[in-house]
């Protein structure tokens, strides 16, 4: 384990000396898919509740069939079938954009996510007591700002714990990505792997990075919930 | 329709229902396992749960299955050497079976925990009071109570898992992923035959939602709902 840790240690962790590779490639993946799902998911999911079919459907079936085929059929879509259309590579920018595998890959984390989130920040929409929103139209809101200052403070609060869980699952997610060839962690362990034939070492060293980085996401959101969500917490008997 | 290929597409569907249904047993089978464990009275028993479910479920299920599938192997041909016996290869379908099947026996371990939980001590204590015996308050009394509970955390545990299938491909099993690649390599029509994965996939969500929906309204026999 020593010897694998001084050969690919810093692989695992950063660089391979030509590319980055490792943990900042993971945590790359990571932060962008979950930033721009996350802003994608809340127009979204006003729309999912809107009353106006228009509105609904269309969001409607696009989280029934991301949340209904797995990430790694998604990614094989975007990476090796769309590559494969004509159309595809002969528009220049298309052509460029399918041909890399980071490009594939986000693409699909996100959209995957974002499916994933627009349902979490529908449910929690819909779940507001319909008291608070009352007294916010009582108060004159109506529109962009009863959703502005009332509705999603509120709602977005309460998503916190189920959107935890969501972006740990994306971390496990972006561990797909060595299969359009991006250099994860996981590729790293694959070739140390296959340098070495040791592939309890070689994945029990991924397995651990990877255990690190979901305690530490639980530990930021629980310092999230605590700063976000201290107003719903039980009462604590003196 | 899809060049010749409808019948390994179909025996692929067929690999990944079975790999699907299997594991999901397996699951089930350690979720209850580690849901007593947890909630078990002796230190090591909880200690044990907690270890499993806290390590197999901060690990993504693609880095255990390819620790578990590799490392299985190894381990079992160290085994049959220093005993002497000739090489055993395992079982790639068994192996899948396994590996997913311990992994997501973990999160159904937590759902089982919470339901149990949410279920009246008084039921138990009801049970030992006419002198049940401890098997029979956990078959007649507790499971079929905690199972109401339990029911929309499985439904999330069984799509998730039934789409983790799609992952055994990676270590090479003949599932629909795979066979729709083979199609696709075959026929240079990728696009159409990773659709095809898809809308297969599609097909057993879409199933499982039916089953899901009789299921919750089968288990909420008796049960009150808050709406007039």
């Amino acid at each position: 384990m020593i010897e694998m840790l001084q050969t690919y240690g810093k692989a695992f962790l950063w660089s391979d000396g030509f590319h980055f590779t490792g943990v900042a490639v993971t945590l790359w993946l990571l932060v962008i898919s979950v930033v721009l799902g996350f802003c994608l998911a809340i127009p979204l999911a006003i729309a999912r509740n809107s009353r106006q079919k228009r509105y609904w459907l269309p969001v409607w079936t696009f989280s029934y069939l991301f949340r209904g085929t797995p990430l790694y059929v998604q990614l094989l879509v975007f990476y090796s079938g769309v590559y494969s259309l004509a159309v595809v590579r002969e528009l220049d920018f298309l052509n460029w954009f399918f041909r890399s595998g980071y490009l594939c890959t986000l693409l699909a984390l996100t959209l995957n996510t974002m499916a994933y989130t627009l349902e979490i920040f529908a449910g929690a929409i819909r779940d507001l007591s319909h008291g608070e929103v009352e007294a916010a139209r009582a108060y004159g809101f109506s529109g962009w700002r009863l959703y502005r200052h009332v509705i999603l403070p509120s709602a977005l609060r309460r998503a916190l714990p189920a959107y935890s869980n969501e972006v740990i699952l994306m971390l496990h997610a972006t561990s797909l990505a060595f299969t359009a060839t991006v250099p994860d962690i996981l590729k790293v362990a694959k070739d140390a792997n296959a340098a070495t034939y040791q592939p309890f070492t070689a994945f029990g060293i991924a397995a651990l990075i990877y255990l690190l980085i979901s305690f530490a996401l639980v530990g930021l959101f629980r310092l999230a919930e605590q700063r976000w969500l201290v107003h719903l917490k039980p009462i604590q008997a003196h | 329709m899809l060049y010749g290929y409808e019948k390994l597409v179909l025996q692929g569907a067929w690999v990944t229902l079975e790999l699907a249904l299997l594991s999901l047993l397996v699951a089930v089978l350690l979720g209850l396992l580690g849901a007593s464990a947890k909630l078990s009275s002796h230190r090591l028993g909880r200690l044990l749960g907690a270890g499993y479910t806290t390590l197999i479920r901060g690990v993504p299920d693609l880095v255990l299955m390819l620790l578990i599938f590799y490392g299985l192997q190894i381990a079992v041909n160290a085994i049959t050497d220093t005993l002497g016996f000739a090489q055993w290869d395992i079982n790639p379908f068994t192996a899948g079976i396994l590996t997913i099947g311990f992994i997501y026996g973990a999160y159904f371990a937590e759902t089982f925990r919470g339901a149990f939980l949410a279920i009246n001590a008084g039921q138990a204590e009801a049970g030992q009071a006419y002198g049940f015996s401890r098997w029979q308050i956990f078959t007649l009394i507790l499971f079929p109570q905690m199972m109401r509970f339990a029911l929309p955390g499985l439904a999330n545990n069984w799509l998730v898992l039934l789409k983790a299938t799609a992952l055994v491909s990676i270590i090479g099993l003949a599932d629909v992923v795979k066979a729709t690649q083979v199609a696709g390599k075959g026929t240079f029509q990728f696009f159409l035959f990773t659709l095809v994965a898809a809308a297969v996939y599609l097909i057993f969500t879409t199933l499982s939602n039916l089953v899901i929906y009789w299921l919750n309204r089968r288990y909420a026999l008796g049960v009150r709902s808050a709406n007039p």
